[in-house]
């Protein structure tokens, strides 16, 4: 039979020749984590049921990212949760304040999520290491505690949809553009329950960075997976940072799809959501009068080098407006340390932009950047729901770090083009 | 397993941020989670829901992040039972991991609306809306995952299997 890469994943892991969609599947857990809001509760229930040891400690990561450097004293207690259980478990894959940075651009930085892995984390952006050609998804925290003890876990075999991108992209034009028109396309359920596989010849050369954004917001879209085909791009970036070995996985021609999505993208300009959902999408030149209050670029979507790079790109020697705050948050320490040292965040302090330390922060509204009745931020995180960034009555919309970048600099929302022209 | 209560209803894609905000997972408390249950949706649901009452919704509900609060929050509120055209996928596994009964049925989550009293019968998926005299047919819960609902949850059901083994 000819098999999707989801499948044929999912089928070596449950240690069987092939599985199919609909198949309920038990399969063996290659990276099991949480961050500090979700591995609390799994730590709780790995304590209710009795366990005494954890399946491999190589496998298990505690990630403090959410409400870190603890926000207020009940956050500070969580975030101790993990720590102390990392210890007692002599967790390898323990990250403190200083040493860590948001979970979905840290594991694969630090080359810990591999190609050709299951990955289950208790965070639903979970979804991020498709981008690696990994089975990668997210689960609540009892699932979690389960795998902690086992190394394994179940799941029904997810049917497929196949996404082609054609054509080329255009300036300003990337990874979070072509997965908001895509979600702007199917829907926030969409793809609920599928696993969605990205190709094409735009794809085929789009960089890593870029591909990391798309597999992200596959939740978004109500995916269990959102998953790249690996090749020269992913082993480039992988084989001088992985941990393990990792093995490639890719479609069988022939395979089966659900559903086909065939779409040139040479027009596509650069998108954006409006509140209050990531599928109420529209190009940006469309809403580009919209006055906002705070810019955030940053988040497991685009808080990765590349994306500082594009929003230094045009900060460089201008000022964000009077009258708006602009939060660069670097994902990670190293991409915070490279920033540096490329000069960025020099550029973005000048531009009179706050940097901070790798956190969460302001995407779910934690800290860092809460937003008051009635204030708008264009952000370059994930999800724009009501109240998403802090009060209900505030607004999220959600774009590009050169959109967002751009937007900073205009106190509105603007395409790049009308700040570097 | 028979469910009675009133009906609040909600609309499509209600979010995980809208069940419990983000600002208030800071604690892993039921009842701390439940006094801002559905807060964002509806500011006042915490002070009128009632024991046993049932949340109705549209496709899609629970989507967003994978917060097992946000099942948590649902049942310390109270809530009996959750109603939709379709869940997302992570709170779909969540809520009857922790023990939330949820039924997919889109004719009931079309006909019912807020106050209409029903009555819920989860061996054979009835639901029986006592108010408007109607009755939607949902899938059957079947009797393991009865058992973990009655156990309150994945974790207390594999404690029940394990001294049953003893």
């Amino acid at each position: 039979m000819h098999k999707t890469i989801s499948e044929k994943i999912l089928a070596d892991h449950a240690g069987k020749p092939e599985v199919f969609p609909d198949e309920l599947v038990e399969v063996r857990v290659d990276f099991a984590f949480g961050n500090d809001i979700t591995a609390p509760l799994a730590i709780e229930a790995f304590r209710r049921s009795g366990a005494k040891k954890v399946f491999d400690k190589d496998r298990i990561g505690l990630i403090p990212d959410h409400f870190v450097p603890n926000k207020d004293i009940a956050s500070a207690v969580q975030a101790r949760m993990l720590r102390e259980f990392a210890k007692e478990f002599d967790l390898r894959y323990y990250f403190e304040v200083g040493r860590m940075g948001v979970e979905h651009a840290l594991l694969p930085e630090q080359g810990i999520v591999l190609p050709g892995d299951v990955v289950i984390g208790a965070d639903s952006h979970t979804c991020t290491y498709g981008a690696l050609g990994a089975f990668a998804t997210g689960v609540g925290s009892t699932d979690l505690a389960a795998a902690m003890i086992t190394g394994k876990v179940w799941f029904k075999t997810p049917h497929s949809m196949k996404f082609i991108f054609r054509g080329k992209l255009r300036p300003w034009v990337g990874g979070k553009d072509l997965i908001l028109y895509t979600i702007g396309q199917i829907g926030v359920d969409g793809a609920r329950y599928r696993a969605m596989e990205f190709t094409g010849e735009v794809i085929d050369s789009l960089p890593m960075s870029d591909r990391f954004s798309m597999s992200n917001m596959a939740i978004e879209a109500g995916a269990k997976v959102g998953i790249v085909t690996p090749d020269s791009i992913t082993e480039q970036y992988v084989s001088s940072r992985a941990k393990r070995p990792y093995k490639f996985y890719q479609s069988d021609p022939g395979a089966t799809y659900e559903a086909v999505y065939d779409w040139d993208i040479s027009a596509l300009e650069p998108m954006v959501a409006l509140p209050h959902s990531p599928e109420n999408v529209k190009q940006v030149t469309e809403i580009a009068n919209t006055p906002i209050d705070q810019v955030v670029i940053g988040s497991c979507t685009n808080g990765r080098l590349e994306d500082l790079r594009v929003a230094a790109r045009i900060l460089k020697g201008r000022k964000v407006a009077k009258g708006v705050r602009c939060l660069v948050i670097p994902a990670t320490q190293l991409v915070y340390m490279e920033a540096m040292e490329e000069g960025l965040l020099e550029i973005f302090i000048e531009a009179e932009a706050a940097v901070s330390t790798p956190t969460c922060g302001p995407c779910l509204g934690g800290h860092m950047g809460i937003l008051a009745p009635g204030e708008v931020a264009v952000a370059t995180t994930n999800r724009n729901f009501l109240g998403r960034m802090g009060h209900v009555d505030s607004k999220v919309y959600l774009s590009n770090p050169a959109v967002a970048a751009a937007s900073a600099v205009l106190g509105r929302i603007a395409h790049p083009e009308e700040v570097l022209s | 397993m028979k469910i009675q209560g009133k009906t609040w209803k909600f609309g499509h894609d209600v979010d995980t941020d809208a069940i419990i905000p983000a600002r208030y997972l800071n604690t892993t408390d039921p009842a701390a989670l439940a006094s801002h249950c559905m807060e964002d949706a509806d500011a006042a649901f915490a002070s009128k829901v009632k024991p046993g009452d049932i949340i109705a919704a549209g496709k899609n509900f629970g989507c967003g992040s994978s917060r097992e609060h946000a099942p948590i929050a649902i049942k310390a509120s109270g809530v009996g039972c959750v109603i939709a055209t379709s869940f997302a996928r992570i709170f779909y596994r969540n809520a009857l991991n922790m023990g939330l009964p949820i039924l997919e049925c889109p004719e009931g989550a079309e006909r019912i609306q807020t106050g209409d009293e029903l009555e819920i019968d989860l061996d054979s998926g009835v639901i029986e809306n006592l108010t408007r005299k109607e009755k939607y047919r949902a899938q059957a819960i079947p009797p393991f995952m009865q058992k973990l609902i009655k156990a309150g949850g994945l974790m207390e059901y594999v404690k029940e299997q394990m001294s049953e083994r003893a």
